[in-house]
């Protein structure tokens, strides 16, 4: 049987690809999108008799992320994925289906006064997607990524049987958290197809205390003096060029002092606002994205490797760096080389999220993986036949 | 297989020198069992080494030879982690104590496994910092047993786990091999499977925490209900109005008895349970939501309400909290600590279900809890000199563990897995969810040597196993008696 009419047996929407739903410009031979678990976990199974590359997608906002696929016979399909399954409020947990859009999980949370504490840099996406990719925003200053909000995890392995970690409950450590390890692993461990997190209350009060800083050293030492002091921010943010904004969440009462204490700490020129300033939580502008993790004390040097509109950076030690669409490759190439030189003394490191194609062939997506043996090893067990996602990931898994 | 044994020994010698590797069966002895007592094997060798490098070659001999090993930090885990082999090297981290770099400016400290938990909050807490993990056992633990166990504390409700906290590990693998596990480094988030992997993936020889913002102010406050079903609904208002205390701690009127009587924490009499409820964070916010709790409180019919006025009032008010395992020591001579969790809402349908289960067999139980979170500790009271009260005792208890899967909770919080729940995780786990995660560990440990028995019912084959192996497979030794 062709795999076409063994998929469509077990998944009522079942298609052949289009060529402008190629995973950077790889065309998929079949598109499936399952309606349910079992639908989802059928399909798997149908791709693993018929020894079929697989690559998930969601909403497609980061599709383009990672390297090309090797392969793509099936993309495999969330969007009917699509269901808040249970959202127990008392308990502040919510399980979500992997297609569903964060937007709409917020807009339904909402309503009982809570949230997920994740920002979605890109609109439209997705809750399989922000898993795997471990998309965060400024919020992960006080909360986190989806490493630290998941607490459990239903995927449909390689071979298409259904597995679960984790639970319902936030303190639970029976067993490994395989919600954890699937957590930016790009779709080559499984398909994702739903999630229970941890939920908090939205604050009553917000605000954003904004300041221009001169330089690099000033900059830095604004992020310091609020990270000592006991403002307890919710989020600071470094946006280039020269503004520290800080963002207080909290109890209307409480808020205001701390809106004060903030000021005094930021100094001349800071304003306050109660609705975000422009741009906040969206990832640089460009058409290259470098995502800069590294310890608070290497902001400087990353400013004096690159400021300008297109870098941001949480006071913790995580940033973005844009780079314009007019960027020769072998620009990119050095940019990327003399960052990662700035970063190594701080341990720190340089991943590029997505590049132009002609960039591509030039560059290191991933730089140097300390850990790459042991993360094979993982791979193989996961994924013997490297069937998933294949090339997407670091070292070519 | 004990002159293999003997020959491992004298090799482990060489390489660690005389006064570290142990082999005296008396001295063994003392390393039989960790915090839970009940499970006990004398390790066929202990090790004491000092450097990373020491942990690597001892784990490459092991490897060679086909050997088990157990790592331990201080032994205070409750759930038999740390449980040696009789056929294997007990790998102990206590002379691994140094803190290596307490670095404020980038809140974190790197620290060898051995330390203990409370010293890096000593470390850090003169300039501001403390590492917010606080297991009960905090001041005899090491956080290299915390990465093991990902422990949390009472204070995770607000500020989450071990997990949350480690930045880094330096870990010797199955392989013998040292390698450092980020949380930011490109790829796969090994460390946060590795953290809360019971010892299963390999041993940690330094980590790299996250140093925490002393709260500007810290309000506690102590409420009195007529029964735990009126201080369970003062949780859930106290959640329902948005409030994320640091902690919310209950104890009932049994355990509220052993800890009067073991620490006379005067707590006040005639409660059918006490609530301690602590907030911490900026001062003007804190002081907004205490006074919202503490109304909460008396609407759900607190009849007294004690807050704290300065740090040797909150030390009193949770001394008999945290008295209260032990204390129970003074009205029974023998009792279980269990570990389960449920999702907060089903408090009370747990509790009565536990109630009928304690009158129907005659065993009692007394319950304290981080309310919060609904983890649950049961202590569940027996005399062991009386015949069949042990095994009435742990059927209570086991039964104690099926409500809480039951209602979608799960069968450990904090204590961890170890060999002591082995045997309930298939009530909780399907046999592909346990195989699924037995994967991470063919992937790092296909001879299965490291902390085997532990965590899984039943071990995995994890395929063809690169390198020489002699001696039996480890899940045929002799120890295998769990």
């Amino acid at each position: 049987m062709r795999p076409l009419d063994a998929l469509a047996k077990v998944c009522g929407d079942v298609r052949p690809g289009e060529p402008a739903e190629g995973v950077l410009g790889v065309e998929p031979a079949l598109v499936a999108a399952p309606k349910d678990v079992a639908e989802a976990a059928d399909v798997m199974r149908v791709a693993a008799e018929a020894g079929l590359a697989v690559v998930p997608r969601g909403a497609e906002t980061r599709l383009d992320w990672g390297a090309p696929p090797e392969r793509c016979d099936l993309l495999v399909d969330t969007h009917r994925l699509d269901a808040v399954v249970e959202h127990v409020s008392g308990d502040l947990v919510v399980k979500a289906q992997a297609g569903l859009p964060m937007e709409r999980l917020g807009e339904v949370l909402a309503e009982k006064g809570q949230r997920l504490a994740l920002d979605v840099p890109l609109p439209g996406s997705t809750v399989g997607g922000t898993i795997a990719t471990g998309a965060a925003g400024p919020l992960r200053f006080q909360y986190g990524t989806p490493r630290d909000l998941v607490i459990g995890l239903t995927v449909v392995r390689a071979d298409g049987r259904v597995a679960r970690s984790g639970g319902k409950v936030v303190k639970n450590v029976a067993g490994y958290d395989l919600g954890r390890l699937f957590c930016g692993s790009y779709g080559t461990l499984g398909l994702i197809v739903d999630a229970t997190f941890r939920l908090h209350p939205v604050p009553t009060a917000r605000a954003w205390v904004s300041s221009p800083v001169g330089d690099a050293g000033e900059a830095y030492e604004a992020v310091q003096s609020v990270l000592r002091s006991a403002v307890a921010p919710a989020a600071v943010e470094y946006t280039g060029p020269g503004t520290v904004t800080v963002l207080l969440e909290g109890v209307p009462d409480g808020v205001a002092a701390r809106v004060g204490q903030t000021v005094a700490l930021l100094g001349d020129g800071t304003q306050v606002s109660e609705v975000a300033p422009d741009g906040w939580g969206l990832y640089p502008e460009g058409n290259t994205l470098i995502d800069v993790t590294a310890p608070p004390t290497a902001l400087p040097h990353l400013l004096t490797a690159a400021d300008g509109p297109t870098v941001t950076w949480s006071g913790r030690g995580h940033g973005h760096v844009g780079l314009p669409g007019d960027m020769s490759p072998s620009g990119v190439a050095e940019f990327l080389r003399a960052l990662r030189a700035a970063l190594t003394p701080h341990k720190g490191t340089a991943v590029v999220r997505y590049a132009p194609r002609e960039v591509r062939g030039d560059i290191d997506f991933w730089g140097p993986l300390p850990a790459l043996a042991l993360m094979r090893r993982v791979k193989d067990q996961f994924d013997p036949d490297h069937r998933l996602s294949p090339g997407r990931f670091v070292g070519g898994i | 297989m004990e002159t293999e044994l003997q020959a491992l020994a004298l090799r482990l010698e060489a390489l660690l020198g005389p006064g570290q590797v142990i082999t005296d069966p008396v001295r063994l002895r003392t390393y039989e069992c960790d915090g839970l007592t009940n499970h006990r094997a004398s390790p066929g060798i202990v090790v004491l080494p000092d450097t990373a490098e020491q942990i690597a070659a001892i784990v490459r001999e092991c490897a060679s030879e086909g050997v088990p090993y157990v790592a331990r930090g201080s032994g205070t885990g409750l759930s038999g982690g740390a449980l040696p082999r009789a056929d294997g090297v007990l790998i102990v981290t206590s002379r691994m104590r140094r803190i290596l770099e307490v670095d404020v400016a980038n809140q974190r400290a790197v620290v060898e496994p051995g330390v203990i938990n409370l010293d890096v909050t000593r470390a850090a807490r003169p300039q501001g910092y403390y590492f917010a993990p606080d297991p009960s056992s905090q001041q005899i633990c090491s956080v290299g047993g915390n990465v093991a166990e990902n422990s949390g504390g009472a204070h995770c409700l607000k500020y989450g786990f071990t997990a949350h906290h480690v930045l880094a590990c330096e870990v010797v693998t199955p392989d013998g091999e040292l390698v450092e596990l980020c949380a930011d480094d490109p790829g796969y988030d090994l460390l946060g499977v590795f953290v809360g992997a019971e010892g299963t993936l390999g041993i940690t020889t330094k980590i790299t925490v996250r140093l925490t913002r002393v709260p500007e102010t810290v309000e506690t406050l102590l409420a009195a209900f007529d029964s735990i079903e009126a201080g369970g609904a003062a949780v859930s208002a106290i959640i329902a109005a948005g409030v994320v205390p640091a902690a919310i701690e209950m104890m009932d009127a049994l355990s509220i008895e052993a800890a009067e009587a073991a620490v006379r924490c005067e707590y006040p009499p005639g409660a059918g349970a006490v609530l301690i409820v602590e907030l911490d964070g900026p001062e003007p916010e804190v002081a907004a939501q205490f006074a919202e709790v503490e109304r909460l409180c008396r609407d759900a019919g607190a009849f007294e309400i004690r807050i704290a006025a300065g740090e040797a009032e909150r030390a009193l008010i949770w001394k008999g909290r945290k008295s209260a395992f032990a204390a129970v020591g003074r009205i029974s001579p023998a009792y279980i600590v269990q570990d389960g969790v449920i999702p907060r809402t089903s408090l009370p349908r747990v509790l009565a279900r536990i109630d009928a289960l304690s009158a129907e067999s005659g065993v009692r139980v007394a319950n304290v809890f981080h309310a919060g979170d609904g983890n649950l500790h049961p202590l569940v009271l027996f005399d062991d000199a009386e015949p069949g009260a042990e095994e009435r005792a742990e059927a209570v208890s086991g039964a104690i563990l099926d409500l809480c899967i039951e209602h979608g909770g799960s069968i450990t919080g904090e204590h961890g897995v170890g060999v002591d729940k082995a045997r309930y995780m298939p009530r909780m786990f399907t046999d592909t969810d346990l195989d699924t995660m037995q994967m991470v560990r063919c992937g790092f440990d296909p001879a299965g040597l490291c902390n085997p028995g532990k965590v899984f019912p039943t071990p995995r084959m994890c395929g063809e196993v690169p390198g020489v192996r002699k001696g039996p497979h480890p899940y045929e030794g002799k120890a295998d008696i769990f």
